[in-house]
């Protein structure tokens, strides 16, 4: 795919993450939208085309952003793949732009959680076969911690670690939903939803959005814009559906997924994992953040919680998982989560991070994976590579 | 004393035609698995199409397992995914069948919190409705 155009993120906006249950999607997306144009520095009637990713929001939400801001009249493409959705909107826009079609895209993430529900897990399909099973979403991912602590010899203690380190980071950003420090003790002292898993092991529900603009590289050299305001190149943006775990069963192992779709992000880049900096990775549970590190190879198979006893995924360490907080603390707001990623890894590596700023942040990377699905290893995966 | 008949309020399964067999199965108190006729093997999830790499079978056996298995992995869920499993303590796992095949399933008949990785079990049958039997497991005594 030699002949892809080169794509630049030029600006970047997002909103507090929160419970705003009387703020409609299309206002939080709007708020996001405005101040990721004002980012780019770009006319907001240049944009061409918008991706609008959510879940729960209903009919138009993508096209009553827009006429808030008075964009009407160019294509608008609402865009769901459960928790990738954000994520999935980034990647129509980057791809619309690679592919030659249009030179400016404005891709954004919304959700109003709060508005449909006040806690407890999402929604699923009830006429699934696993859901009439009692299945959930954290009950999906303790089923994978109870194998992995099984196998690995791994502790309660430790997942417990990656609230506390999650936790840490997400009290220096201020658009986090939880902002105040924890202890291993406080995490694994909290009511158990599906065991292992206590509350704090599991992500909030919250609202927020976030958008980003992107360019081509024609256009980035032909548009005026601030030139204070770094131009984020994509080197990598590979979304993939979820697949059978295995020809004879289920494995409730959404890494495998991971895997496939980092190794093509890799490949597209020209960079492997050793190449990262910072990466804003999906820990919608705690578990989630070992495996996936494991997945996108930053540790050996059954050697991601070393990562987090050591140290080497706080901020500072060598490979820096989720300095915005991740999910489990700045929040995840279905839709609006892979925006909030990208945002934070452009924020990242333009040395302007709301929290804690990642040291000599180059090369980062963002992976979302979207949803359980009986038998298969998620719904959709996106994981995308940035440089400066 | 009179037997009341109780609704049964959890979500249900709907039956599609690839696993309409399985369901057809339980509801007779037999545990069938979809068996791919050009690869002899058996598989889990029923789908339309032979999961085995180079078949393009797409049509299936049904054949009677064992119900016998270990519990793969598992967890006692504290908090259902609907408001009807309010209050209750249950176990979701992942049991793998001796037929080779894993199935995400309830143990139940024993106290949830003496469930472990590797623990024996046998398949029973839970009549729900009059139309949905869930093949669920007990541990073997």
């Amino acid at each position: 795919m030699s002949n892809l155009r080169d794509v630049y993120i030029i600006g970047v906006g997002q909103t507090p993450c929160g419970k705003y249950p009387t703020k409609a999607a299309h206002v939080l997306g709007r708020e996001a939208s405005w101040a990721a144009i004002k980012d780019s520095g770009i006319y907001a009637r240049d944009i061409e085309i918008g991706f609008c990713g959510h879940v729960y929001q209903g009919m138009g939400v993508g096209q009553r952003t827009l006429k808030d801001i008075g964009l009407v009249g160019q294509p608008v493409i609402n865009v769901e793949g459960a928790c990738g959705s954000g994520t999935l909107s980034f990647w129509e826009a980057w791809r619309t732009i690679a592919f030659g079609q249009h030179d400016v895209a404005l891709a954004w993430g919304v959700e109003n959680l709060s508005k449909i529900m006040s806690g407890g897990p999402l929604p699923l399909e009830e006429d699934d076969i696993e859901v009439a099973l009692g299945m959930s979403m954290p009950g999906l991912y303790a089923m994978r911690a109870k194998r992995y602590m099984d196998e690995y010899g791994v502790s309660k203690e430790t997942l417990a670690k990656v609230v506390v380190k999650s936790r840490l980071h997400a009290s220096k950003n201020p658009i986090a939903q939880f902002r105040k420090e924890t202890t291993v003790d406080a995490v694994l002292g909290d009511p158990v939803i599906c065991d292992p898993l206590t509350r704090s092991m599991c992500c909030p529900v919250g609202d927020a959005s976030a958008a980003a603009v992107l360019v081509s590289g024609e256009m980035l050299n032909k548009i005026k814009r601030d030139e204070s305001r770094l131009p984020i190149k994509v080197l990598g943006c590979v979304a993939q559906s979820g697949g059978y775990a295995s020809a004879t069963g289920l494995t409730c192992d959404p890494s495998e997924n991971v895997a496939r779709t980092s190794q093509m992000a890799y490949e597209q880049a020209g960079l492997g994992p050793e190449d990262m900096d910072a990466v804003e990775i999906h820990d919608a549970f705690a578990i989630a953040e070992l495996i996936v590190a494991e997945a996108l190879g930053f540790a050996k198979k059954g050697e991601g919680s070393k990562l987090i006893e050591e140290g080497t995924s706080n901020f500072d360490g060598n490979i820096a998982i989720n300095p915005s907080g991740g999910l489990l603390s700045r929040g995840h707001p279905v839709g609006a989560t892979g925006l909030l990623q990208t945002v934070e890894i452009v924020n990242q590596l333009r040395g302007e991070a709301t929290g804690c700023q990642v040291p000599d942040a180059n090369i980062g990377l963002i992976e979302t994976m979207g949803g359980a699905q009986p038998a298969m290893d998620g719904i959709t995966c996106v994981v995308s590579i940035l440089g400066k | 004393m009179s037997e009341e008949k109780v609704e049964y309020a959890k979500p249900l399964p709907d039956f599609r035609p690839e696993t309409k067999p399985f369901w057809e199965g339980t509801k007779q108190h037999k545990l069938l698995l979809p068996k791919c006729k050009e690869t002899g093997k058996v598989f889990f999830y029923p789908r339309a199409i032979s999961p085995f790499p180079g078949s393009v079978n797409m049509d299936f056996d049904w054949v009677e397992s064992s119900g016998k298995g270990k519990v793969w992995t598992y967890s006692v869920h504290y908090m259902g995914p609907t408001k009807a499993y309010k209050g209750e303590t249950y176990v979701v796992a992942m049991i793998e069948l001796e037929d080779g095949v894993k199935m995400m399933s309830n143990v139940v008949d024993c106290d949830p919190e003496t469930v472990t990785i590797g623990m024996d079990v046998e398949v029973v049958f839970e009549d729900a409705t009059e139309e949905v039997t869930f093949a669920k497991f007990k541990p073997v005594q």
